[in-house]
């Protein structure tokens, strides 16, 4: 298997990235809570435990529509390419959503939200995350 | 209305994934091959991403946290726990193995469903059972002496 080839985009991934936190900031401005989407997309599923459904649903709603108005607003999309079969595609999209929550937290919770609060378990949660994820790529790639 | 903003939000976060390339999970792997360095092939921008992302967060949650409740809620949600415990290691553990293996945390997930991705809904419905297990297993009290029950505030 070739690894895909990217380029480095300083500026974009800034801009992207400001973004990104511009949106945790607003959600706490409106619904005064942390814009994890591992927390979120739990949620959609009962238990309910407060009446927020119906934003949580409206929130993943918008991160999935979100590549159709990038694509009707500049008139192309970015690259997205997916390596590995459907069988590794299953057992990481399990460990991601089991780990996530278990974890109490994932990319946007734990390594936005919480290191921007200083929150020493974001900071143990996301440098564990890191650590794991490249020793994956290095046994994946390298080994 | 509040709903009405939250799929504004949601939309802002998605365009921000894409347009910081985060989107794209081969981005994302070139980023974690440290073994790459140096290489042509290694992608320092999810670095970039980070770093907008917390700094923009850092500033905008000190301004919000001062006002006095969130527009649609009675107060703000913050979680409180500062301790270190089994699930916070062993969670981001079993997190960081599948990130590393096809690239993908959760929101990226969701905006691959935009592309009209047939492989994002294979990992975006594992993800949910991982979910689903995860969150059942976290509330059951046979597994409190190990596991410490879900903080509702924490994501």
């Amino acid at each position: 298997m070739v690894d895909a080839a990217t380029t480095f985009t300083p500026l974009a991934s800034l801009a992207g990235g400001a973004l990104i936190g511009a949106a945790a900031v607003m959600l706490m401005a409106v619904t005064g809570r942390i814009a994890g989407v591992s927390g979120i997309a739990a949620r959609l599923f009962p238990p309910y435990a407060d009446g927020e459904l119906a934003g949580r649903v409206a929130f993943v709603a918008g991160l999935v529509a979100a590549p159709v108005v990038v694509l009707v607003a500049t008139g192309r999309l970015p690259a997205l390419t997916i390596q590995g079969n459907a069988v590794i595609l299953i057992v990481a999209g399990f460990l991601v959503g089991f780990g996530s929550v278990w974890g109490n937290g994932c990319t946007s919770g734990h390594g936005v939200c919480g290191l921007a609060r200083l929150s020493p378990r974001s900071l143990v949660a996301t440098m564990t995350f890191m650590v794991a994820a490249m020793a994956t790529v290095f046994v994946v790639r390298h080994w | 209305m509040a709903v009405v903003l939250q799929f504004a939000i949601g939309l802002v976060f998605g365009v921000g994934l894409v347009i910081s390339g985060m989107s794209d999970p081969a981005k994302v792997l070139n980023f974690l091959d440290l073994a790459a360095i140096g290489s042509r092939s290694w992608d320092p921008s999810l670095a970039f991403v980070m770093a907008g992302a917390v700094a923009v967060t850092f500033i905008g949650f000190a301004v919000v946290l001062k006002r006095p409740r969130p527009l649609f809620a009675e107060t703000f949600h913050l979680p409180t726990r500062r301790e270190l415990d089994f699930r916070i290691v062993s969670g981001p553990v079993i997190f960081g193995v599948g990130w590393g293996l096809a690239g993908f945390c959760p929101g990226p997930a969701f905006t691959a469903l935009g592309f009209g991705s047939r492989a994002a809904v294979l990992f975006v419905a594992a993800m949910l059972a991982g979910m689903l297990l995860a969150r059942w297993l976290a509330n059951r009290r046979w597994l409190s002496a190990i596991a410490t029950p879900t903080d509702q505030f924490e994501t």
